[in-house]
């Protein structure tokens, strides 16, 4: 025998000695769960939004997350928030809607119809609006659809015809997203800079818009203060359903589990606000005052209408040297 | 009748991954869907401990509640089911479940969801027993051939137990008293809103 080999033989007899010592050592310590997890322990150090997360041997690294238990929360906004703000976002608005024209009515035009019309929005404004308008209503009934047909379509449908609507509906929310959110980015590059806040919009606020004191004018330039609200809720409130929409529409290119959570959240928060927000928008266009609807059919509105409603962008078209037109004889005004 | 439960023992399993691979083989779950899992927690430090993981068919079950569809539903046994015709594949059950249980087959290369798919714990789904459509859309009903779960079948250490609650309640219970520690049943507080006390 080498004296190598002898070294060799004594050190590994050292550590065998060795190991022996420690494990005999432990043995009345030994534990198996003195320092394993416990699933108890972990989910009261759980903080709000944590997963209990491991590893895990297949590619879905997402199912790497054991457990998540404040999904429940999720849930639960869905359930007990976001259903009742969707519901009143509608109702109580459409009962604002019928409460204002039984108490104050159509607004007339005061001086009645001068005959005489200017062109208000050009064929390109008139068509990005109706195809944002066109797809709105459809993305705004499958939207609400999703979130509560369950509980006003499903029990008339059934549920084989329900699913199957509802799925329709889904397919014609993704695709009609497109036109929508073209729309959004034009709506806003078109109108921005008519749409920019000035003095003149706290004056038209404190004087009701015209609509609340009978017989107030209040100036106004292209856009009144109301129709910026509408323009910036359109281009902000837009932007918010499209990103999350985006992000809710493409799952495995975009965002988290987290982040799909609370991209549902703001897309039903925001949408209910936009349907909210339609909804008044098409009354006042409407039934709501004499004269208004014709501004994105024909594009021509009455000069009057405009003296009383866009008294300043009149007098900037005026001053343009625009001439308003006359209708071909034998045409009579509507009412 | 029962109310079927799975409970996985923690301090058994060895991480074999046979479940999700027997889960797999006898439904023929497509590509990119795993409807069992094994999570190993605090990996390669002392005390871990892998976890078998799949849907828990809970209690009031939050897909349930969240689908805009109603396509849940609840067996006798207290299995959850859902129907694949009614589903639409919006994901909220996914938002929901607190176990990451609904999985969704890619449709496109965008990556859209197809209809969800997850452990019907052999039991099949809405169509009629055993048959064909049933086997294509939802896997095997081992539940109407008198079959437990394959995966707690199979399970070569006895972690991954499948059956009446209260039966496999009480063996792991038994288990923990007699070598004195348990991990925990895993998922069982947030699912049935209750855990069993390990504290032997």
């Amino acid at each position: 025998m080498t004296r190598t080999t002898t070294r060799i033989i004594a050190a590994l007899a050292a550590i065998g000695l060795g190991a022996g010592r420690a494990a005999a050592q432990s043995t009345e310590a030994i534990n198996p769960t003195a320092r394993s997890v416990t699933e108890g322990q972990l989910l009261d150090a759980l903080k709000f939004g944590d997963t209990i997360r491991g590893r895990i041997t297949i590619p879905n690294q997402s199912a790497a997350d054991l457990e998540k238990p404040t999904n429940k929360v999720w849930m639960w906004l869905n359930l007990e928030v976001i259903d009742w703000v969707i519901i009143a976002a509608v109702l109580v608005t459409l009962a604002v809607v019928v409460i204002f024209y039984l108490r104050i009515g159509r607004l007339e035009i005061d001086k009645g119809r001068s005959g005489r019309t200017i062109t208000r929005f050009n064929i390109f404004e008139r068509v990005m609006h109706w195809t944002m308008a066109s797809s709105f209503v459809v993305l705004a009934l499958s939207g609400l659809n999703v979130a509560i047909g369950r509980y006003v379509v499903q029990p008339w449908l059934g549920e084989a015809a329900f699913g199957t609507a509802t799925h329709w509906g889904k397919l014609a929310h993704n695709y009609l997203a497109w036109p929508f959110m073209l729309c959004v980015v034009l709506t806003f590059l078109v109108w921005v800079r008519h749409n920019m806040p000035s003095r003149l919009d706290i004056a038209w606020f404190k004087a009701g818009g015209g609509l609340l004191k009978n017989g107030a004018h209040p100036p106004a330039t292209k856009f009144n203060a109301g129709q910026k609200v509408v323009f910036w809720a359109v281009v902000l409130g837009g932007s918010a359903v499209a990103v999350t929409g985006l992000a809710l529409m493409f799952p495995y290119l975009l965002g988290s589990p987290l982040q799909w959570q609370a991209a549902q959240v703001v897309h039903a928060l925001a949408a209910a606000g936009l349907i909210a927000m339609t909804i008044g928008h098409i009354y006042i266009a409407t039934a709501g005052s004499e004269g208004a609807l014709e501004a994105m059919t024909t594009g021509e509105v009455d000069v009057n209408w405009a003296e009383q409603h866009h008294s300043l962008w009149l007098k900037e078209e005026m001053a343009k040297g625009t001439t308003p037109r006359t209708p071909p004889t034998g045409a009579t005004p509507a009412e | 009748m029962a109310r079927m439960k799975f409970l996985c023992d923690a301090d058994r399993c060895i991480e074999c991954n046979a479940c999700v691979t027997a889960c797999k083989n006898e439904h023929e779950v497509p590509w990119g869907i795993n409807r069992r899992r094994v999570v190993t927690i605090n990996d390669g430090l002392p005390g871990e401990r892998s976890v078998s993981m799949a849907c828990m068919h809970c209690t009031d079950a939050p897909c349930a509640q969240v689908c805009p569809v109603n396509c849940f539903y609840t067996t006798n046994d207290g299995v959850v089911l859902h129907n694949k015709d009614t589903c639409i594949g919006c994901g909220y059950c996914f938002y929901a479940c607190p176990f990451g249980a609904p999985q969704y087959p890619k449709v496109s290369n965008f990556g859209s969801r197809g209809k969800m798919d997850k452990c019907t714990y052999c039991s099949g789904g809405p169509e009629e027993d055993l048959s064909v459509e049933e086997y294509e859309k939802y896997g095997a009903n081992r539940l109407a051939e008198g079959k437990l779960p394959l995966c707690a079948e199979m399970c070569s250490t006895k972690s991954l137990l499948a059956g009446d609650g209260d039966i496999i309640a009480e063996i792991y219970r038994e288990r923990v008293v007699t070598r004195g520690y348990g991990s925990g049943a895993w998922g069982w507080k947030t699912a049935y809103g209750a855990a069993i006390d390990v504290s032997a």
